[in-house]
């Protein structure tokens, strides 16, 4: 039988494969390789800042502020390479590190400070918009010829579609994450923090070194999404990028990751976005449906996993409660 | 009583008077209020009647975060109350059965959200999360994608129009957070609703009816935002499912936050969350009225929110009291000291 840990993945596995197939019978021109590269191409940002959520949210916090952070880095960027001369490989750099200290500071502010992560990072929200509003308030072009050369790098997939740079990019991300959070001392931290604040204290998980790191992972990843999303719109506006923080964290329940924390996978993640990037699809081949169902069915979906996770808890309690009376009476 | 109740506001009153003198220093006139055309002016006015939906919100969001929940849908159901109301008023019904309309839309959202946390045992957090994301396609569904304009007189009303010479929106919510008040504390429901933030599973074996009060304080919530979405979509005239209360959760959250109430739950005060409304709305108006370029509102709004949670948060608390504590003391040898000194 599936280990419970693994049911969620395979739920979520499931519904993919399941939404896939229908989409598929109704239009079978989804089943091509264009639509597959698409599919990565246009989530490429979203599901590089739906891995910083995952963490974030194994460890039972929440972040906030990576919709901003995101329309940051592009501003930041654009108008760094308007102004001055400096390559574009450097400027990616000094944004990465930015956003790091941003995520790290918000962290520190979190622990040391003993403030809710809804709080903090929601200040941190209007920090990064406001950091961008100031930076630029008109969406900058970036032409660039280094940016021309990213864009034109692409691998043409057999059927016509066309795997781009910014794809890899968000594969390489979820595949490195899958490694740090199932096979280094940092992953199993991160669980053990959102298993238990108390119980991961007690049991010598370094608090501060953790939860800081958690979310400058998340505000790192959100700036490598800023750079992604810059790519792939050759642009930086203030506005883009509002409310994608709820997108991240709807990919992340959907991919079966507790919102209580403790428990989850990065892969399930991977399949969120898959999820979410086919609803958008199925919409547009359809032309009828508008695209407030977008929403309407991603909010119908959220809900089902979580009465499903919810289902799964009980099923679980109810298994475990005669060997809690097992031991009572030993 | 009367004493005690004071002396748990006052560090949001002394707040609420530090940003109304800088309003003063960057605005001097900003105290004079004018009465004229049959309606007061000023811009404390203003503030009273600017800050009306986030007060609104407020009082929901302070019951709900005092049960240890959180209610994120609040922006959302001010769309979807907002396209209710237009949508019966544009298909020709009065603006009463509007109102009735919209409010009863509110109560329903705060009941499915009552139902999700109290019956399914879903945190609150993400069972709000749910309406949040499909509440703005629900309302857009209702306006069909387009900004419904209306031009009622009677729904306008509630929004911009006035009762003896007062602006309805601060009536609204004045009136609302005196009663919510009233009920709580003239009742032992808000003790009740404090033992469920505190301990939800004891006050249940105490015999606290903990699922119907949990759908209740949701329900409250649901309703004070309809309110609020009517306001707002009386003041602009139209329905707006896109924008219409955008971001407003967080504000209200923060409001409920400067109003020195735990995100832990337990004990609550609605007044001192209102005049964290107030302090959140004199924050933006002394942006506005500086004259300072608009590209920096939200960056000084942040820092002066994080500059207001530091101060509150128990962290810093803890070592003002440990300061104090071991200043004591010092005090008591002081006059020793001086003593000596005398006599040296």
């Amino acid at each position: 039988m599936i280990r419970s840990t693994n049911l969620p993945l395979f739920i979520t596995l499931m519904t993919f494969v399941l939404a896939y197939a229908l989409c598929a019978s109704q239009y079978p021109a989804m089943l091509s390789g264009r639509v597959a590269a698409n599919l990565l191409t246009d989530n490429a940002f979203l599901g590089i800042t739906a891995v910083g959520m995952t963490f974030v949210i194994l460890s039972g916090g929440i972040d906030l502020s990576v919709g901003s952070v995101i329309a940051f880095t592009g501003v930041f960027l654009a108008v760094v390479l308007r102004d001055t001369g400096i390559h574009p490989v450097t400027a990616f750099a000094l944004v990465l590190l930015i956003t790091i200290a941003f995520g790290a500071a918000m962290g520190s502010i979190i622990h040391y400070l003993e403030m809710p992560p809804f709080i903090v990072t929601l200040a941190g929200m209007f920090l990064a918009r406001g950091a961008a509003y100031v930076l630029s308030t008109d969406s900058v072009p970036i032409t660039h010829e280094f940016y021309d050369v990213l864009q034109g790098l692409y691998w043409k997939m057999p059927g016509g579609g066309r795997f781009r740079l910014i794809g890899a990019v968000m594969l390489l991300t979820f595949i490195v994450a899958m490694i740090v959070a199932h096979r280094t001392r940092f992953g199993k931290n991160v669980y053990a923090l959102g298993g238990g604040a108390g119980t991961a204290q007690l049991m010598g998980v370094p608090m501060a070194r953790t939860t800081i790191g958690i979310y400058a992972v998340s505000g790192g990843l959100a700036g490598l999404a800023g750079i992604v999303f810059s790519l792939y719109t050759s642009a930086g506006y203030s506005l883009a990028t509002v409310g994608v923080e709820l997108d991240a964290i709807a990919a992340v329940v959907i991919g079966g990751t507790l919102l209580t924390g403790g428990s989850g996978t990065i892969a399930g993640t991977f399949f969120g976005i898959l999820i979410m990037g086919l609803i958008q699809t199925y919409i547009v081949f359809d032309g009828t449906l508008s695209s407030w169902w977008t929403k309407i069915v991603i909010g119908a979906l959220l809900f089902a996993f979580i009465v499903l996770q919810k289902g799964l808890g009980w099923a679980t309690t109810a298994r475990t409660i005669p060997a809690t009376r097992f031991a009572e009476r030993s | 009583m009367f004493v005690s109740s004071l002396k748990r506001v006052a560090p949001q009153l002394l707040i609420l008077a530090i940003m109304i003198g800088i309003n003063v220093i960057v605005f001097p006139g900003f105290l004079s209020i004018e009465f004229q055309n049959g309606r007061l002016f000023g811009n404390l006015v203003d503030v009273l009647n600017r800050g009306a939906p986030t007060a609104l919100l407020a009082i929901g969001m302070t019951l709900v975060i005092a049960t240890r929940g959180i209610d994120l849908s609040v922006g959302a159901v001010i769309a979807i109350a907002g396209a209710v109301a237009a949508k019966v008023v544009v298909d020709g019904h009065g603006w009463h059965l509007a109102l009735l309309a919209a409010l009863s839309a509110g109560i329903i959202c705060g009941i499915w959200n009552g139902i999700l946390v109290a019956f399914l045992r879903i945190q609150p957090i993400v069972a709000t999360l749910v309406l949040m994301v499909a509440g703005r396609g629900i309302a857009q569904l209702i306006t069909e994608g387009t900004i419904l304009t209306f031009l009622d007189p009677g729904l306008i009303q509630l929004g911009a129009g006035t009762i003896a010479g007062i602006p309805t929106p601060i009536l609204i919510w004045l009136g609302l957070g005196i009663v919510v008040t009233a009920i709580v504390r003239r009742t032992a429901l808000g003790m009740l609703i404090e033992a469920i933030g505190i301990n939800e599973r004891s006050s249940r074996l105490a015999g606290i009816n903990s699922g119907v009060l949990l759908v209740l304080v949701y329900l409250v919530s649901g309703f004070c935002a309809a309110m609020a979405g009517v306001i707002v979509a009386a003041d602009i005239k139209g329905a707006d499912a896109n924008n219409a209360g955008l971001w407003l959760e967080l504000d209200a959250i923060l409001a409920v936050v400067i109003g020195g109430n735990s995100l832990l739950g337990g004990r609550f005060s609605i007044v001192a969350s209102l005049l964290g409304a107030l302090i959140i709305q004199s924050v933006n108006t002394v942006i506005l009225l500086s004259g300072m370029p608009p590209e920096f509102n939200l960056v000084i709004k942040a820092l002066i929110i994080i500059a207001i949670l530091v101060i509150q948060s128990p962290r810093v608390k803890h070592m003002l009291y440990l300061l104090r504590a071991s200043s004591e003391p010092l005090n008591r040898e002081k006059p020793a000291t001086s003593i000596e000194e005398g006599r040296a």
